[in-house]
């Protein structure tokens, strides 16, 4: 049974991760829309959309049958290296070691990218735009679908870390589509930041309880964790800040 | 083909950007998991050894990323 200490986290886990995901996808729904019609663009970022909604439909509930200690370790070590994944680039990039995310940045090119591609198409059936919505939307939301299914399946918050997620996505599509240009002011890194020690800290625990481990304080440890987690990567950031590099400058990586 | 390799990809880079971050994490769970049992230290410990190591092999991974940068 899930309690507050898991179902808050996860939630925020999931919302955050779709916030920063969703901000990067619409700034290509957006490109592929302005550039080559809206049509071909809502039809790509649809499908994908659709195939995302049933991973989640299918995959949780699956995941739900596997027993819960085999989930703990096999779930918690993909999430342990897809939270670290997050927290380390957040880091380097607080550190000015990686160049920042530049959503318009990322505009610019990919509009210059897809005029450069543009043929006398008629915009109802544009394979060009359509795969690439599809695609920018897909990968993004796969790493959205992975946050949901995994803390959702091991913590048995599916259902609110999918409401989470949805919700961000909505957030961000109304935002993105109300001002009709790519969310250059959403603090990229700091959601990265926050996301990566996040699943960090449930990949940890979860890790624990499935090796057989108890924790101290048992469920309320994960709130531990994430506190130390928080600390440990400020200091991580003063430490690779203090050798003493150039910042970089700021780049489309994403 | 194509298509799958590049899903392949894509699919181990949500996992995987340094691949020395990846391997050691994983052979520390490893390790963890085959021999903390056998420490004879009180079992309460377990878990934050764990986490320790974690965590001490991200301060390692970042302060090495910086000065290499």
């Amino acid at each position: 049974m899930a309690n507050w200490t898991h179902i808050g986290p996860a939630v925020i886990a999931a919302f955050l991760a779709s916030l920063l995901d969703s901000v990067e996808a619409l700034t290509t729904v957006l490109a592929v829309g302005t550039v080559r019609g809206w049509r071909p663009a809502f039809i790509g970022a649809g499908a994908a959309m659709l195939v995302l909604a049933l991973l989640v439909a299918t995959l949780g509930p699956a995941l739900s049958l596997v027993p819960i200690s085999v989930l703990q370790v096999t779930i918690g070590m993909l999430l342990l290296l897809f939270g670290m994944r997050w927290l380390r680039e957040a880091i380097l990039r607080s550190a000015g070691v990686i160049a920042v995310h530049d959503e318009a940045a990322a505009f610019a090119k990919a509009t210059t990218l897809l005029g450069r591609k543009r043929k006398s198409v008629v915009a109802t059936w544009d394979k060009v735009a359509i795969a690439t919505t599809f695609e920018a939307v897909m990968l993004e939301g796969l790493e959205v679908v992975f946050v949901v299914i995994a803390i959702g399946s091991v913590g048995n918050t599916l259902i609110p870390a999918t409401i989470g997620a949805a919700a961000a996505c909505v957030l961000v599509m109304i935002v993105g589509f109300a001002l009709y240009r790519p969310l250059a002011r959403v603090p990229a890194n700091f959601l990265k930041f926050t996301v990566g020690v996040l699943v960090s800290a449930f990949a940890i625990f979860w890790l624990g309880e499935g090796l057989g481990f108890s924790w101290p304080g048992t469920d309320t440890a994960i709130l531990g964790i994430i506190v130390i987690l928080i600390a440990v990567a400020v200091g991580a950031v003063r430490l690779v800040r203090s050798s003493g590099r150039a910042p970089a400058r700021k780049a489309n990586r994403t | 083909m194509n298509l799958i390799v590049r899903a392949f990809k894509q699919l181990v880079g949500l996992f995987v950007e340094d691949g020395t971050l990846a391997l050691l994490l994983i052979i520390w769970v490893g390790i963890a998991a085959l021999a903390l049992p056998r420490v004879p230290i009180n079992s309460s410990w377990d878990a934050v050894i764990l986490f320790a190591g974690c965590v001490a092999i991200l301060v390692e991974n970042v302060a090495r990323a910086g000065r290499r940068d």
